[in-house]
């Protein structure tokens, strides 16, 4: 029985150092979005209020109720001054007002939903959909070839103009042509670095801890249960801990004059 | 039909409530006693026979928040995923229900694979319990239909298409396939009319088949009593008085505490994965099903939740040059068999045939279709071995030392055959793949022939069983 499992665990090892790596890797690398803002109320309040402004003109985010945002510690009275803009209610979901054939025409694509966004752009091999966010908020860059006359690294030829410019200002990307090891004669078109053009409202770190704040959000609306989860999950784990201990004595307790 | 008894007036409230009980329903003590406080299983099991009851705690689990899931779902192509989302937010404790019932199901694929594997490893389909094997085989295979319908549900696009590839497999068999395929989705694509007899089937239909099918396992388990790790009949061995086998112990109290423990250890762990990883790092939630079925958007890599995919490999392993693979082993076989094998003229003649006959249908059809065929025979496979296991002893711990590793190559190849099914078609993943469907496939059709092979240990009379 023992060589067994030990035949079977080597074995597993060894499958697990053979395989292939994961195919979905390739593409611009994703930046890892800073988790701690998830227990930040401030950091979240203040995703919150740049999903309003910049984001629900054009996306929707149709799941998801203004008046959940109490979870995140805002009343209907913030709320109702704060993010309400037009003839909504505190119990609606976050609609908006685009119309999506209007859309499709000015952007060539629908703008998505963004209710469950930060869960279903997440990759195995490659990271969570909350560090696709945060590397795509990050990483737009002036392309005059484009319709909009934006690129996006994370995201090539995205449909979507850079919707925080203002803020981030605007920047162009230098590239350089590297020759490709593995097939002579081509090359490679790589990345370099940013160039500022214009300033934005904000400095890049100011900029960069706007963005987390906003994927923050994001992240939180696509499962406003999460926090409760977590620590609804810690008194479970601890119950279920106790309750292997008097099961186990209990256990014991039937068998021992068993022979 | 028993005598009807009477009590005397000065019995307590508990004693007549019993009587009156007792007279009206004999039978129930009966059977009490004989399913848990008479039923004597053997006192040496071990680690891995917690899986049973744990995949009987999981079917109850899924049965329970199945009930409270479909107070809340549409089975609406326009409605099912914002409806799986009115759950998860709007639905008091929605998520929690949805969550248990999504890990659930990764959890019963889980327990199920375990007890499969005790099962063989201790030889528990042999002589006499196969049928209480062919039960469970029968139980694996509605399990996985349920499972497949149930995907389908929160309409996203691998539920739809998941769906797609799958029910399109069934039009590659010949003749009938496309009306089968037909007949199965109730339209030409994956559609409402899909989701809705998905539905019926995953809520009532499956479930009464299934919960059928564990009754006739357990009770044919019943009757012939228990395997255990050495493989030995406890009923040869009889207590003189009471008839009892001396190697049993009463289920109830001893396996009711037992499982009991296990399955507040199993809970810990299936609730650390509920409330600290429900999407099982995409596994068991994949994360393209949180955007919404797009009939006309066809995902750039379509895998299967992890428990298929072990059988999705060996699907698409089966190309052309498989195909080819096939034909060789078959050729190979048929010589052996006829120079070696022993036979008389006739049955050469009648082998020589056969081969002739296989290697022409495999050349008739499609590699598609074969390949669905290996698929569907991978499973069905199961139910054949009571009868190719050939060895004279039971369990692991009296075969000779390289079974084992036999053994270790099938499980090795069975993982790396559900690594490579999840990730995107590669041309060193398909040829590792093809490897392992030889081997998985390998290991049943010679079994009758390897299983024989080597030294065998003697086994004991008694059971193995130090005291706790």
């Amino acid at each position: 029985m023992k060589k067994l499992l030990i035949s079977l665990f080597v074995a597993c090892g060894f499958a697990l150092s053979a395989l292939p790596a994961s195919a979905n890797e390739g593409g611009y690398p994703w930046d890892k979005f800073p988790e701690e803002k998830m227990t930040d109320m401030a950091a979240l309040q203040n995703g919150a209020r740049i999903f309003v402004n910049y984001c629900l003109n054009c996306h929707s985010a149709q799941y998801m109720r203004y008046n959940r945002l109490h979870d995140i510690g805002l009343t209907d009275d913030q709320i109702k001054k704060n993010l309400l803009f037009a003839t909504e209610k505190v119990g609606d979901t976050m609609k908006t007002t685009l119309d999506p054939k209007q859309a499709k025409d000015f952007f060539g694509a629908t703008p998505p939903d963004l209710s469950v966004i930060a869960r279903s752009r997440a990759e195995i091999g490659k990271g969570s959909g909350a560090d696709y966010l945060f590397t795509l908020w990050r990483t737009f860059y002036r392309d005059d070839s484009k319709p909009t006359g934006w690129n996006n690294l994370a995201f090539p030829d995205i449909a979507m103009p850079h919707a925080l410019w203002q803020l981030q200002g605007e920047r162009r990307a230098v590239f350089t042509e590297v020759k490709d090891e593995h097939h002579p004669g081509k090359t490679e078109h790589r990345f370099e670095r940013f160039e500022q053009v214009t300033p934005g409202a904000m400095s890049e770190i100011e900029y960069k801890e706007a963005v987390g704040d906003l994927v923050a959000y994001l992240q939180w609306m696509g499962e406003p249960a999460q926090g409760t989860r977590l620590r609804i999950g810690v008194g479970v784990l601890l119950f279920l801990g106790l309750l292997i201990v008097f099961t186990w004595r209990l256990n014991a307790a039937y068998w021992k004059n068993v022979t | 039909m028993a005598e009807f008894k009477d009590i005397s007036p000065n019995a307590s409230a508990t004693e007549k409530l019993a009587n009156w009980f007792n007279n009206r329903y004999p039978s129930a003590g009966g059977f009490y006693k004989a399913h848990m406080s008479e039923y004597y299983a053997p006192k040496n099991f071990n680690f891995w026979y917690f899986f049973g009851s744990l995949a009987l705690l999981v079917l109850v689990i899924q049965i329970v928040t199945g009930i409270f899931l479909v107070m809340h779902y549409k089975p609406d192509a326009a409605k099912a995923f914002e409806s799986v989302e009115y759950i998860m937010r709007d639905v008091p404790w929605g998520w929690l229900v949805r969550y248990m019932h999504s890990t659930g199901a990764s959890a019963f694929f889980v327990v199920v694979y375990l007890h499969m594997y005790r099962g063989l490893i201790y030889g528990s389909y042999r002589k006499p319990r196969e049928l209480v094997w062919i039960f469970g085989c029968a139980i694996f295979l509605v399990l996985m239909a349920e499972a497949f319908m149930g995907y389908l549900l929160p309409w996203g696009q691998m539920s739809y298409w998941g769906a797609q590839v799958i029910v399109n497999l069934f039009s590659a068999i010949p003749f009938i396939g496309p009306d089968l395929a037909l007949l199965i989705r109730g339209d030409y694509v994956v559609s409402d009319a899909t989701l809705n007899r998905f539905f019926s089937f995953h809520v009532i239909a499956v479930p009464l088949v299934l919960l059928g099918l564990v009754a006739a396992h357990i009770i044919a388990l019943h009757e012939v009593g228990s395997n255990n790790p050495d493989g030995v009949e406890i009923k040869s061995t009889k207590n003189d008085k009471t008839g009892m086998p001396l190697d049993g112990i009463p289920f109830h109290p001893y396996y009711t505490v037992h499982d009991l423990y296990f399955a507040a250890v199993f809970l810990f762990i299936f609730s650390a994965v509920l409330f600290f990883a429900p999407e099982g790092g995409g596994y068991f939630l994949e994360y393209n099903n949180f955007i919404e079925a797009n009939p006309l958007k066809t995902p750039p890599h379509i895998a299967p939740v992890w428990y298929f995919t072990p059988f999705y490999s060996m699907l698409r392993a089966t190309t052309d040059v498989m195909v080819y693979v096939f034909i060789a082993v078959i050729a190979i076989a048929a010589v052996l068999a006829i120079l070696r094998g022993g036979f008389r003229s006739g049955a050469k003649i009648a082998i020589a045939v056969a081969a002739v006959v296989a290697v022409f249908l495999l050349k008739a059809f499609d590699a598609k279709f074969w390949g669905v065929v290996v698929m569907g025979g991978a499973v069905l496979i199961l139910f054949f071995l009571p009868w190719l296991d050939r060895s004279p002893v039971r369990s692991i711990r009296y075969r000779p030392d390289w079974h084992k590793y036999v053994y270790a190559l099938f499980v090795f190849f069975f993982l790396v055959l559900g690594y490579l099914g999840s990730q995107p078609p590669s041309a060193g993943g398909n040829y590792v793949s093809q490897v392992g469907t030889l081997v998985y496939l390998g290991f049943f059709l010679l079994m009758p022939w390897w299983s024989r092979l080597g030294t065998f240990k003697p086994v004991p009379e008694r059971v193995t069983f130090s005291a706790h």
